[in-house]
Parts: structure tokens; C-alpha cells; sequence
């Protein structure tokens, strides 16, 4: 901390401040700054490095886990050269199904030459976007609260409430073909908002911690969501003997973008948009002003006149209602047969959220690319184990790494030898607990 | 030990916290560096602490260099610093805090706890640093745990010491028994290193002053050098020592507080029914060593804290009213920590500058703010209130101390105000700033509003009070007129005067009490 020496306070007054002094820069400046704030390591960097490192790390789990790799290194006395062959060409087998399954597939492009379909070539893209879609709703139930200083384990109850409510409307009421899809997307966010108004409330009026309460929310609405699918006088299909409720009506269904699933659908506008309006309510807005205020310093919040609890409240309502969000794209999914709700339909939306959310910053824009990266990782890790003898699981442990390293920016730091101390702006969210 | 420093120079990016920085300090001194905040007084004593690298110089001992990369190697050099955030655990007793880090053992390995306790006991007889060892240092007050830190010190065998700003937190009696205790330590042939920006101490204490100015020594002056002179080198031009006001012109009681009681974080009475009126176009300063009851009472007025008793406001009762609407009746309200309450430091000057009206027009129409309005306002802001930043979306927290303070005094006088409540309002600022936030308040009385100015600075008191109420546990023990001597003060806020208030106030103020006054002076 210092007194600036040369103050610049002398501009003209009434002149605002020029808000992006680089726009004029010239482009060996823009350059200089690239190479500087890699140099520096900012966050955008430290994450890109962080993925690097776990693709390398990953890579090591690959080759320990192929079963070719490993026979090959078994006779390694006789054969070197063909052990490190196997090796090579298992992490390249693997990662490049990877790509091909989440990205881009060059044989798609040939096809497309030779009279296939150029839909093809857009089909690992748009599994992508599927599996992103809900990722980036739970992301951002985390990361809104997190912004506000809540650090909101419950996705994973918020999302189980909205597919409830969704499940419900979707499959045993019947309402005329647009307006189901509205009812059940108002009620699936509707049921997710009150699960996040617990958490809130219980927080505001009693002090309760959020993480505390919502860890048991999240043991409580699994087994309600068990107890639900067997019973056959509520949402349990009528008939079956499973734990599985009525399949959702068809004009309940979302519109397909790609095709049937896993493909993308209209849920994935719903995603963007509500990252869209997320990054306006936090930037632009009076209620996010007092989100980030809340976030940053809730006793600066409470000398300027907020209300810190009102504050908590509001933002679990919000970020329930995105997780609920997140489970009518999940359930309304349409194809055939329709989905249907059953007990492991909530999976691991909910906490992978907080890794999305960790990745991405707590920032939407970044909750985005984050979900994506997600989606792209389970898109092209279906594709690992249909061609690779890699086992798909390999697709957890890269996300495990990319996250593990993400948190610890001063490790990445350590290995990539940079200046600076700027981290991810994580370390409290990785710390979590205490907050 | 002599002390030699040469040519260091520590840069931090483009900003230079030390240029060739030379001091020497010799065995049996006490050197004193000035400077304002930011000058880089504390830098250097990192630098010599290791827990900064320089970027060049030299630090020599007794004329041999010696590297220091760690306080590990300080220690060993025989430097002891004693910091402005003690250091301490709070739960372990002053033997315990002592030893840490060099825990003697005994058979067994046990923890060998008597010779410590003889040692800190043997140390604090020596130099007149009374502590009892088994005290849990939680317990202790401010000024003996400072003590405990110089101990510390002394058992590590220091025998340069450095006291980064040691007097911030202490009460003027307090302050007293660190220059007797400073004063031993040289007779006994130890340096010191006495780090501040208050004049009146430095010139009191020290055999040689060093001022430091932006990372520059600009000059070295004998203790008989004038305060108006130390002021000038230090900020670089003539300062103002006395905030230039005329008499106050009070007008129609604007805050009426009836016995007002508050009880503080654990529970305990912190305030004890406090009654008082301020006036329109009047400053009313309340003098107290802090820990008194100002800082729940401050809160409590700001409905940060419940009460009983009664708050109005120009007659309204805003006794139980929120923080929110307080701040809408028109108080304006500097809280007494800046970084805690005052600023989010991850927010841009522009964003802290709206922090308590962000919601209303024309910052904000209906949910959407006005990003434009906003920027204007700051750029205004920030050129009016002399906020050296270069650009309004600077984070906050990356501001000096004092331009942090410009930009709280900026949004709470920048808006219609009838009442400030200004708590402490112009700590660890340098001169410069603090001549800046008493001119902004003094201005503002002259508008006609009330203020209320809480300051456990007694130079603050004098310079700012159009009346003085004093607080001691919970209580205004006295008002009286800044004309009163600051010994009597003195008495006043250590307590002298509570058997005699014993609870009942006693509004002397325009009639500056002889009686009271006489019966300080038999008790001093």
C-alpha cells in the first residue's frame, strides 16, 4: 500500500474515467500484455495451465490403468521400444477419442464429402451441450450464492425439489401443449426456490450454517425422493413395481436444437440465458450490488444499511430456482422413450455444480465455459470407453485433477515457475468452510 | 550494537518503497524515522527483519555485513521488532507467549515453564516492564501486551529493537510508561528504532530523527527541531497543526440521547445510560482510551447494535429504527474501522462511494443502476475529496490508509447530512490527510449540521471539539471546553473522575467546573 506518488486526480472533472485505456493500445502492446499476464499468471492463465497439468497427470492414470500398456511393459526386457509404443499410443488413443466424442470427429468431415450427413459432423458438439446445459444451471446455483457469501452445497436438494415438482406436472397433469412446458418449468424453479428459501431463512433467522444445513437438505430430499418413487398413491408410476415415476408427456418436452438425446435442446438457451441474466443482476443491478457487498463484507453491508439476512434469503431464492432450473432441461429432455424420474435422475448435477462453479470462477461467463468443459469431459468419455480400452472412469479422475489444481494456484505457480501473486480468486471458495 | 543501513532500495513494480535509503543507528539511541503513511517506514523495517529481500544495499552490524532472509536470521542477529498487530496467542499465558518458538525442556522433554516465568520475571524487574508471567496475555490490556511483545524481544536477546508505530494503540498514560520503559532499555545500552508519524511523541523521545519522505530520506533533525518544521519535511510542504475554525454558532438540538444503555459483543454493560445533545453547527467530541463503551455506542446509534433509551433525530425518534433508515434521516456515519466497516476493498472506489445509496436515484431506477451516474458521481467525488487514485475503478483496498478515509468522508459528507458520526476518524493517517478529514468536518459543522466525533486521540479532541464529553466504562464521566488542560483530561479518562460522577453526568460544559478541576488535582 502506498500513496500513489504522481496523483492523476487532476482530471477534468465531469470526464469519466476511460473505462478500457487498452483499446487503443496498439498491437505489440496487446501482445506484451498477453506475455506479461502469463508471465504474472492471471487467472485466466493459471486455469488454462491447470487443465494443461491434469491432461500430463492424467495421461500418468491413463497409462496405469490400460490394460494393452500394461502387458506391454510386462515384457519390457525383451521389448522396450514396443512399451513405449503401447504407452504413446494409449494416451493418444484415449485423448483423441476424447476429442472426437465432445469436440470434433475428422472422419465426420470425410463422410460429410462422400455423402454422409453434415448434421454428423455437429453431433459430438451438440452431446456436449447436452450435458453441459444442467451443469451450467447448477454451476451458477452455486456461484450466485457464493457471490453473496454462501456456499451453497444444496444443488444437489434444490435439484431433486424442481425435479419433483417438474416430474409431477410433466407427467399427471395435462395441460395444453406450450403451456405444459412453461408450468413445468415455473414449478420445477419454483420447487428449487423453496428448498433455497430454507436454507436462506434458516441461515437469516437462526445463524444456522449453510453448509451444515444444506448437506442434510440434500440427505433428506434423496430419501423423500425414494420414499415418492414407491409410493404408488403419489408419484410412482402406476403399475410398476420400480422406483420410477410416469414418463414425462410428450408436449411437455423441450424442443430439439440436434436431436433426441444426448443431444442439445432448448434448455441450453435457458442455461445461457440465465447466465446472461445472472452477469446482469450481479454487474448491473441493485440487488447484486447488495449480493457482492454481502459477499465481500457483510459488515461493511450492514454499516451501509443492508440487510444482510434479507440479502442471504433472496440470493438461495434465486440460486435454488436455477438448480431447479437445471432439473426440468434434465428431465424434459424429450426423445423416446420420455424420460422419467427415478432415484439416480438427480446423479451428480448437484456437486459437480460446485466444481463448475469453482472452475468457472464464480463468474457466469466463466460458470459457461466451466459447464462446458464439464459436459465436453462426459461427452468424450462415453466415446473412451466404446474405443480405447482406457476405462471411462478416467474421465472423473481428469476432472478431479483439473479441479485439484484449479484450487491450489500456488502449486501451479511452483511448477510453472511464474511471478506474481494473484490467485484463482479461489482459495476462499476452496477453503469454503469457515466462510 | 550499531546499526548501519546503505543504500537500500526496495521496489515493489513501478513503485519505489525504499531509494537509497542510509541510516545508522548507534549503540544506546533512540532513532526515530517519521514519515507519513506510505512512506515506506515500515518497508525498511521489513527489510532489515527479512521479511522482505532488498533489491539492493546493505544492512552491517558493528560494521560487518551480514544478510538477513528470514526473521530466523534477525532474531539470531540480535534484532527484536516488536510489530503494530501484537503477535501473540491470546489464550496462552505471558510466560507461554514468551517462550514460544524457543520452549525450554526439561528431563523428559517436558516443558521446563518455571525458568521462563523466573526470566520474564527477572527481564520485566529489570527494565520496569511490569507484567506477572501466569497472566493470559486475552486478558491483559493493550499497552501491557505491547510489553509482553517487547519481552519477547529482550529474551531472544535483542539488542537492536524496532517499534513499528508503538504508541497507536496506546492511551496517553500508556504512552508515558513505553518512554520510561524506551528510556531504560537505552541506559542499558540497546538501540531503538522508534517507527511514527506523531510529532509531539517523536521529538519527546528520540536523540535523532530521521524523516522519510516517498522512500527518501529527505533529512535528519535533533529533537529540538520544531513541529511545523518535522510536519514539512515529512509531507513536503507547510502543514496546518491546528485545524483553523471559527466559534461555533449552535442552533436547534439536531441528536438527543436519553439514557441510552448497550450491551457490547460478550454480553457485558458497555454502555450505562449516556445522555447528551448535540446541536446544530456544533462538534461534540468524545474523549475516552478506547474500550470505554464508544465503539457500542457508535453502533447503537447507527442501529448496528440493540439499545434501550432513546435516539432522536431533529425530534423524530429513530430509536429503534434501522441502520437503513438512520442513514436516510440524514446521519452520516464514519465507522471507526475503515477496512472493516467503512469499504469493501475488493470494490472499486466508484462502488464504495455509493455503498449506502446505491438504491436511489439517480444511482439506481427501479432495479437497474446507473452505471453512469455512478462514475460521474466518483469522478466529482474523487477530484473534490483529493483521492490520489489513478483511475475511479481502482480496488479500495489497494489505496493508502488515507485515501481510503478521503473516499469513506466523501460518501458520508457528500450527501445531505444533518448529523455525522465520525468514530475515529482520522486513525493512521499521515498529517497531510488528517488536516484533509478535519477541514471536510469542521466545513461541514459550518453547513449547520451536527457532529458527534469520537476519538481517543486527545490532539484530535482539542483540535475539532466545540465541546468535550469524556467516556470511562460505559459512562460520561464529564463534559467540559477544549480549553481544559490536557492533564485534567488525562485524569478524566483514566477514571479519576468517577468517584466524584459516580454515575450522574455532569454537564459542565460553558461553565468550565473550578470545583471538579480542583479535585483532580489533589488526586495527580
Amino acid at each position: 500500500m502506498s500513496d500513489q506518488p504522481t496523483a492523476s486526480h487532476a482530471r477534468p472533472t465531469g470526464v469519466p474515467a476511460p473505462a478500457e485505456p487498452s483499446q487503443r493500445a496498439g498491437l505489440d502492446r496487446f501482445g506484451s500484455a498477453v506475455i506479461e499476464s502469463i508471465q504474472e499468471g492471471s487467472p485466466a492463465v493459471l486455469t488454462a495451465l491447470s487443465i494443461l497439468t491434469a491432461l500430463i497427470v492424467g495421461a500418468i492414470f491413463i497409462v496405469a490403468t490400460d490394460p494393452v500398456v500394461l502387458r506391454a511393459w510386462d515384457s519390457v526386457g525383451y521389448a522396450p521400444g514396443a512399451a513405449l509404443s503401447a504407452t504413446w499410443s494409449s494416451v493418444a488413443a484415449a485423448y483423441s477419442a476424447l476429442f472426437e466424442g465432445s469436440i470434433f470427429d475428422p472422419a465426420t468431415v470425410a463422410a460429410a464429402f462422400h455423402g454422409g450427413s453434415i448434421a454428423a459432423i455437429f453431433f459430438p458438439l451438440s452431446v456436449t451441450i447436452y450435458w453441459a446445459t444442467p451443469l451450467i444451471l447448477t454451476g451458477l446455483a452455486v456461484a450466485v450464492a457464493f457471490r453473496a457469501g454462501l456456499f451453497n452445497i444444496g444443488a444437489a436438494s434444490q435439484f431433486i425439489a424442481g425435479a419433483i415438482v417438474a416430474a409431477w406436472i410433466g407427467a399427471d397433469i395435462s395441460l395444453p401443449p406450450g403451456i405444459h412446458i412453461i408450468a413445468c418449468v415455473v414449478g420445477a424453479m419454483a420447487g428449487g426456490a423453496v428448498m433455497g428459501w430454507i436454507v436462506g431463512e434458516l441461515k437469516a433467522r437462526t445463524g444456522a450454517h449453510e453448509v451444515i444445513v444444506t448437506i442434510m437438505l440434500n440427505n433428506i430430499m434423496a430419501s423423500l425422493l425414494l420414499y415418492l418413487l414407491s409410493s404408488h398413491n403419489l408419484l410412482q408410476a402406476p403399475g410398476s413395481p420400480n422406483q420410477i415415476a410416469s414418463a414425462i408427456a410428450n408436449d411437455a418436452a423441450l424442443p430439439h436444437v440436434g436431436g433426441p438425446p444426448p443431444q442439445a435442446h432448448l434448455g441450453f438457451l435457458f442455461a445461457l440465458g440465465a447466465a446472461a441474466v445472472i452477469a446482469w443482476l450481479l454487474s448491473r443491478s441493485t440487488l447484486g450490488f447488495e449480493f457482492r457487498t454481502v459477499g465481500a463484507n457483510p459488515s461493511a453491508a450492514r454499516s451501509a444499511g443492508m440487510s444482510v439476512e434479507s440479502t442471504w434469503v433472496r440470493v438461495m431464492l434465486i440460486a435454488g430456482s436455477l438448480a431447479g432450473l437445471a432439473a426440468a432441461t434434465v428431465l424434459l429432455s424429450g426423445g423416446s422413450p420420455p424420460p422419467q424420474l427415478v432415484p439416480s435422475t438427480p446423479g451428480s448435477y448437484g456437486f459437480d455444480g460446485i466444481t463448475v462453479a469453482l472452475l468457472g470462477r464464480a463468474r457466469p461467463g466463466g460458470v459457461v465455459l466451466a459447464g462446458l468443459l464439464f459436459g465436453a469431459l462426459h461427452a468424450g468419455g462415453t466415446n473412451v470407453a466404446g474405443l480405447t480400452t482406457v476405462p471411462q472412469d478416467i474421465v472423473g479422475v481428469l476432472e478431479g485433477l483439473i479441479v485439484l489444481f484449479v484450487a491450489a494456484p500456488a502449486l501451479i505457480r511452483a511448477i510453472y515457475r511464474l511471478r506474481g501473486i494473484a490467485g484463482t480468486g479461489l482459495e476462499d471458495f476452496a477453503k469454503g468452510w469457515n466462510g | 550494537m550499531k546499526l548501519e543501513l546503505r543504500g537500500i532500495t526496495k521496489r515493489f513494480g513501478s513503485l519505489v518503497a525504499n531509494d537509497q535509503i542510509d541510516l545508522v543507528v548507534e549503540p544506546g539511541e533512540i532513532r526515530a524515522l517519521l514519515g507519513e503513511n506510505g512512506a515506506g517506514k515500515t518497508t525498511l523495517m521489513n527489510v532489515l527483519y527479512g521479511l522482505v529481500q532488498p533489491d539492493e544495499g546493505q544492512i552491517l552490524l558493528d560494521d560487518v555485513p551480514v544478510t538477513i532472509r528470514s526473521p530466523r536470521d534477525a532474531i539470531a542477529a540480535r534484532i527484536g521488532m516488536v510489530h503494530q498487530h501484537f503477535m501473540l496467542v491470546p489464550v496462552l499465558s505471558v510466560a507461554e507467549n514468551v517462550s514460544l518458538g524457543m520452549e525450554r525442556t526439561g528431563p523428559l522433554g517436558l516443558l521446563d515453564r518455571n525458568s521462563t516465568r523466573r526470566d520474564v520475571r527477572e527481564l520485566s524487574e529489570r527494565f520496569g516492564l511490569k507484567v506477572d508471567p501466569d497472566a493470559y496475555v486475552e486478558e491483559l490490556p493493550v499497552g501491557v501486551q505491547q510489553r509482553v511483545e517487547i519481552i519477547k524481544a529482550l529474551m531472544r536477546d535483542a539488542s537492536v529493537l524496532v517499534l513499528d508505530e508503538p504508541t497507536a494503540v496506546l492511551t496517553p498514560n500508556e504512552t508515558e510508561d513505553l518512554f520510561r520503559i524506551m528510556r531504560e532499555l537505552r541506559e542499558g545500552g540497546r538501540s531503538i528504532i522508534f517507527i511514527s508519524h506523531k510529532l509531539n511523541e517523536v521529538r519527546q523521545i528520540a536523540d535523532a530523527i530521521t524523516v522519510i519522505r516517498r522512500g527518501k530520506v529527505v533529512g535528519e533533525r535533533p529533537p529540538t527541531a520544531s513541529n511545523s518544521e518535522l510536519a514539512a519535511l515529512m509531507v513536503g510542504r507547510g502543514v496546518l497543526l491546528r485545524v483553523e475554525k471559527a466559534t461555533a454558532i449552535p442552533g436547534d438540538v439536531v441528536l438527543d440521547v436519553a439514557d441510552l444503555a448497550v450491551r457490547g459483543e460478550r454480553g457485558e454493560r458497555s454502555v450505562r445510560g449516556v445522555s447528551f445533545q448535540v446541536r446544530a453547527g456544533e462538534i461534540l467530541g468524545i474523549a475516552g482510551v478506547q474500550g470505554n463503551g464508544q465503539t457500542e455506542l457508535c453502533q447503537a446509534l447507527m442501529g448496528l447494535r440493540p439499545s434501550t433509551g432513546s435516539v432522536r433525530l431533529n425530534g423524530r425518534d429513530l430509536s429503534h429504527a434501522s441502520t437503513r433508515d438512520r442513514l436516510r434521516a440524514g446521519i452520516g456515519y464514519v465507522p471507526e474501522d475503515r477496512q472493516a466497516d467503512g469499504l469493501v476493498s475488493d470494490f472499486s472506489i466508484a462502488e464504495n462511494l455509493v455503498l449506502d445509496v446505491y438504491d436511489r436515484p439517480p444511482y439506481a431506477r427501479g432495479l437497474r443502476l446507473s452505471l453512469d451516474a455512478i462514475r460521474e458521481t466518483a469522478t466529482q467525488r474523487v477530484a473534490d475529496y483529493d483521492v490520489r487514485t489513478t483511475s475511479i475503478s481502482t480496488r479500495a483496498g489497494t489505496l493508502s490508509g488515507g485515501n481510503q478515509q478521503k473516499v469513506v468522508v466523501a460518501r458520508e459528507t457528500g450527501r445531505e447530512v444533518n448529523l455525522l458520526l465520525a468514530s475515529q476518524p482520522t486513525r493512521g493517517l499521515d498529517v497531510g490527510s488528517i488536516e484533509f478529514v478535519h477541514k471536510q468536518i469542521v466545513a461541514l459543522r459550518d453547513n449547520g449540521a451536527a457532529v458527534v466525533v469520537v476519538s481517543s486521540e486527545l490532539d484530535e479532541i482539542y483540535a475539532l471539539s466545540d465541546r468535550i464529553a469524556v467516556m470511562y466504562e460505559g459512562q460520561i464521566v464529564g463534559f467540559c471546553l477544549p480549553d481544559i488542560p490536557e492533564q485534567e483530561l488525562g485524569v478524566l479518562m483514566a477514571g479519576g473522575g468517577t468517584t466524584h460522577a459516580d454515575g450522574d453526568e455532569h454537564p459542565i460544559a460553558g461553565e468550565p467546573a473550578p470545583p471538579a478541576r480542583a479535585e483532580f488535582e489533589e488526586r495527580s
